[in-house]
């Protein structure tokens, strides 16, 4: 959403405080991410591992991204939308890929992609915001102030740069309580020419006694001047409002357009051998309520092709060996399609972990199509589950400490001992 | 200082002139409030600046319109776009009765609809006077229920008895009336029932029921149970309790603080004021807890860009197309352009504008608003008066006093904290 900001999110629900959000995210240059590559860090990063989590705002419709092609009752809940058998990229017996999925499938056949079916959490909620800030604070009981990585940036007393987003508004995600990772912003800083970024500098000075936003707003103009160094690096990653008009078959509830440039930053970041341990990017527009199929497989192809060429990417390389990527989105979609050949908001939807340090293959059980909640489907995988595989293995830590005492209700080896 | 009525103003409205806060210091702070609300002076700036009409959107009556025809239609709609868009920024700018402007953006954020999915700026622009003309936020409900663009919007156009399209619905609830948590899933479903059967007439550019797309049957919705419709479902969730309180909490996001919530005894105030927004408004900007939320707010891009083209006497009206598009350019970067909000959700507030990105594009737009405006020479304390700040902190103090050029010590002045936030 706009240089869309994740924080509506938060706003919408009112869960992060102010405080959390002022208590110090910085905003950082990529050129200046870039500098924090020492012969250190570089000398870590080839077993330093990373975790990169991509967000599908809108609601991916998961029974279309993994189709259960040998169900029946697949096709007669949705027989203007469902793939016919002879099109979609086959996984196994029953399941199958969406036929713009072709990269996905190839990762698939060579062991690197993981797909965790039927993911979701208990009573369900069907708002965009609501669902949204539950993936990302992991509490599906209560509203919390604080993101999973966030808590995982303060339990670790982590330096600012250890959590990168490529937005220019920081996701909740990433929002702890006493630190919070980074938003990179893009593009250079064009003065007029009466003023010097020294000027600008003497603005981000804190003053005594004011507002936390005016501090706040003060201490933009000091990240400003930080990033000055990095007008050499403005990338191409900027979208233009023109490449944003273009995307919206579904209303607009969030997530950036370009998912390719923003992986190909952290694939930049990745192989100068940046300290940083989690990336957050994002794609919106999966609100797909209405004319699904020309929007929907637009998107998948998107998503296919900037994954697979990144995790192609990053398997060339030692430091990129290390990087696994998380795909997620707040719910999937309704089994049975709306009128308008589009799905209504629904429930779980499946997980894909990929990278060269996944076991690739299909984990938890697909939910049954004839089992249903009141018309949706029935989560079989706790969301925690697999965010515990990654605290755990990519991240090292215990991850009942950052997942509010969640105890695994089932193990999940995506991440093989290595 | 001028005992909160800088404060009053800049929240009301888009930013006062020097004139204008000094009119309001001798009035007082409650009859400045009455006199923002209930005006009794006529809008002459408003009447120089009359809402544009467009001509039938250009596939108007085209049933199968060729690749040609529709992109010429693209670019005609862009152009319709620009100027709707052109006219509310001088609009916003021109008007002298500020507060009625600024609930008009404020209901605009509400029912949050984007050109960038309805296309069409005819449909728009009656949104637009829908939200204009609305007695109060009853008659407001019931007619946003049926406006066309919303409805596009948010699919209701395809939501008919055979399988229902819950988009509407759920955002109705959720967005625009309730609140979140006030309805179970089941609500949304039946509320989804109630709306089924609109269609959309885009020539003529209303919304009409088609009575067979329609379900009759009889819904439970809160608890309720009948047959309810489109008019029927908005009045039961206007006469909700959570409904008066939910709007009060709204505009206590926008002319409070986005930041802490409504206090318990402003949000009884404010609801109780309950359906007229001007009343609504009035007990909340009379309230202490307004009085107390100095520094609570961050300016609106829009907001920010309007209040100092009020201030230095620069007129979106007349600037040409380079001029136009490059700052709806920087707005876009910015977060917030006029028809084109986001998400269904609104817009963005507090320190969510605030970021380095966003700090950067502000100082492009800064830099040419200073270079488009009149000025003669500046010192801090005269930039203090023309922007209507209370003061500079030290900090900034000491910046300006390093520039010498004035329209480099405007643009400084612009982009300053003080200025930012209020």
């Amino acid at each position: 959403m706009d240089p869309i900001t994740r924080r509506r999110f938060l706003r919408a629900s009112g869960v992060v405080g102010a405080s959390a959000l002022a208590a110090g995210f910085a905003g950082l240059g990529i050129s200046e991410l870039l500098s924090t590559s020492t012969p250190q860090t570089r000398q870590q990063a080839p077993t330093h591992p990373k975790l990169v989590l991509v967000t599908l705002y809108g609601g991916n419709d998961g029974l279309n991204t993994v189709i259960p092609y040998a169900d029946p009752a697949y096709y007669r809940a949705r027989p203007e939308l469902a793939y016919p058998q002879e099109r979609v990229l086959q996984l196994d017996t029953a399941l199958a890929l969406n036929p713009m999925l072709a990269g996905l499938h190839r990762l698939w056949q060579s062991r690197r992609l993981a797909i965790v079916a039927g993911v979701g959490y208990p009573r369900p909620d069907r708002s965009h915001f609501r669902s949204m800030d539950i993936w990302q604070t992991a509490n599906p009981v209560r509203p919390v102030p604080t993101g999973w990585v966030g808590r995982w940036l303060d339990g670790t007393a982590a330096p600012v740069e250890a959590a990168v987003s490529f937005e220019s508004v920081l996701p909740p995600l990433l929002a702890g309580e006493t630190r919070s990772g980074a938003c990179i912003s893009v593009g250079g800083l064009a003065l007029p020419s009466s003023l010097t970024t020294g000027m600008i500098g003497a603005l981000g000075q804190p003053e005594p006694g004011e507002s936390a936003l005016q501090a706040r707003a003060a201490l933009s103009y000091a990240d400003l001047v930080k990033m000055d160094t990095m007008v050499r690096d403005a990338s191409a990653a900027t979208t233009s409002p023109a490449a944003a008009a273009d995307h919206p078959p579904a209303t607009a509830t969030g997530g950036a357009s370009s998912l390719a440039a923003q992986l190909s930053l952290v694939a930049r970041c990745v192989e100068a051998g940046v300290p940083t341990s989690v990336y957050s990017v994002s794609l919106g527009g999966f609100d797909t309520h209405a004319q699904e199929r020309v929007g929907h497989e637009m998107l998948l192809r998107e998503l296919d092709t900037a994954l697979t060429s990144f995790v192609d990417r990053m398997t060339a390389s030692a430091n990129g060996q290390q990087v696994s990527v998380l795909v997620y989105s707040e719910f999937g979609r309704r089994v049975r399609a709306n009128s308008s050949d589009g799905t209504d908001h629904g429930t779980a939807g499946p997980v894909f972990v990929a990278g060269p340090r996944v076991a690739g293959g299909l984990y938890g059980v697909q939910p049954s199509l004839r089992d249903l909640d009141d018309g949706d489907l029935k989560a079989t995988v706790d969301f925690r589950d697999v965010l515990s595989a990654v605290l755990s293995t990519v991240l090292g830590v215990e991850p009942a400490r950052y997942l509010d005492g969640y105890q695994p209700k089932q193990a999940l080896p995506i991440f093989p001992a290595s | 200082m001028s005992g909160g009525v800088a404060l009053l103003l800049r929240r009301a409205g888009f930013g006062p002139t020097a004139a204008e806060l000094a009119a309001a210091t001798r009035s007082g702070y409650e009859a400045t409030v009455h006199a923002l609300l209930q005006p009794a002076a006529p809008d002459i700036g408003a009447s120089a600046t009359p809402l544009p009409s467009l001509p039938p959107d250009p596939l108007s009556g085209l049933t199968n319109p060729s690749p040609a025809r529709r992109a010429r239609a693209d670019r005609t709609r862009e152009a319709q776009t620009a100027q709707l868009t052109r006219w509310w920024l001088d609009r916003l700018t021109a008007a002298d009765h500020q507060a009625r402007e600024k609930l008009i953006w404020f209901w605009h954020g509400h029912w949050a609809t984007s050109i960038r999915k309805v296309i069409r700026p005819t449909l728009m622009l009656h949104q637009h006077r829908t939200l204009r003309d609305s007695r109060d936020f009853r008659a407001m409900a019931h007619a946003m229920i049926r406006d066309p663009a919303l409805i596009y919007w948010l699919d209701g156009q395809l939501n008919d008895r055979k399988a229902a399209n819950e988009n509407l619905g759920r955002e109705l609830m959720e967005l625009f009336l309730l609140g979140i948590g006030s309805y179970t899933e089941r609500d949304v479903k039946e509320a989804g029932r109630a709306l089924t059967g609109w269609k959309i007439e885009y020539d003529e550019v209303r919304a009409r029921l088609s009575p067979t797309a329609h379900d009759h049957g009889r819904k439970t919705i809160l608890g309720m149970t009948g047959a309810f419709d489109a008019d029927g479902l908005v009045d039961l969730l206007l006469g909700q309790e959570e409904c008066p309180r939910f709007v009060a909490a709204r505009l206590w996001h926008r002319y409070g603080s986005s930041e802490e919530p409504i206090p318990a005894g402003t949000h009884e105030a404010v609801a109780a004021r309950f359906p007229d927004p001007a009343a609504m408004l009035a007990a909340l900007l009379l309230d202490d807890a307004f009085r107390a939320s100095a520094g609570h707010q961050v300016k609106q891009p829009v907001e920010w860009l309007v209040g100092a083209a009020r201030q230095l006497g620069v007129r979106p009206g007349s600037w040409d197309d380079d001029t136009l598009h490059k700052i709806l350019y920087s707005l876009d970067r910015l977060g917030q352009v006029p028809f084109a909000p986001p998400s269904v959700g609104g817009w963005p507030a507090g320190a969510a504008w605030l970021t380095p990105g966003t700090a950067q594009v502000r100082f492009g737009i800064a830099a040419r608003l200073a270079s488009l405006a009149p000025i003669g020479p500046l010192t801090p304390e005269s930039l203090a008066a023309l922007l209507c700040v209370d003061g500079w902190t030290d900090r900034t103090y000491a910046a300006l006093k390093g520039v010498s050029d004035p329209r480099g010590l405007l643009t400084l002045g612009l982009v300053s904290p003080e200025y930012l936030v209020t």
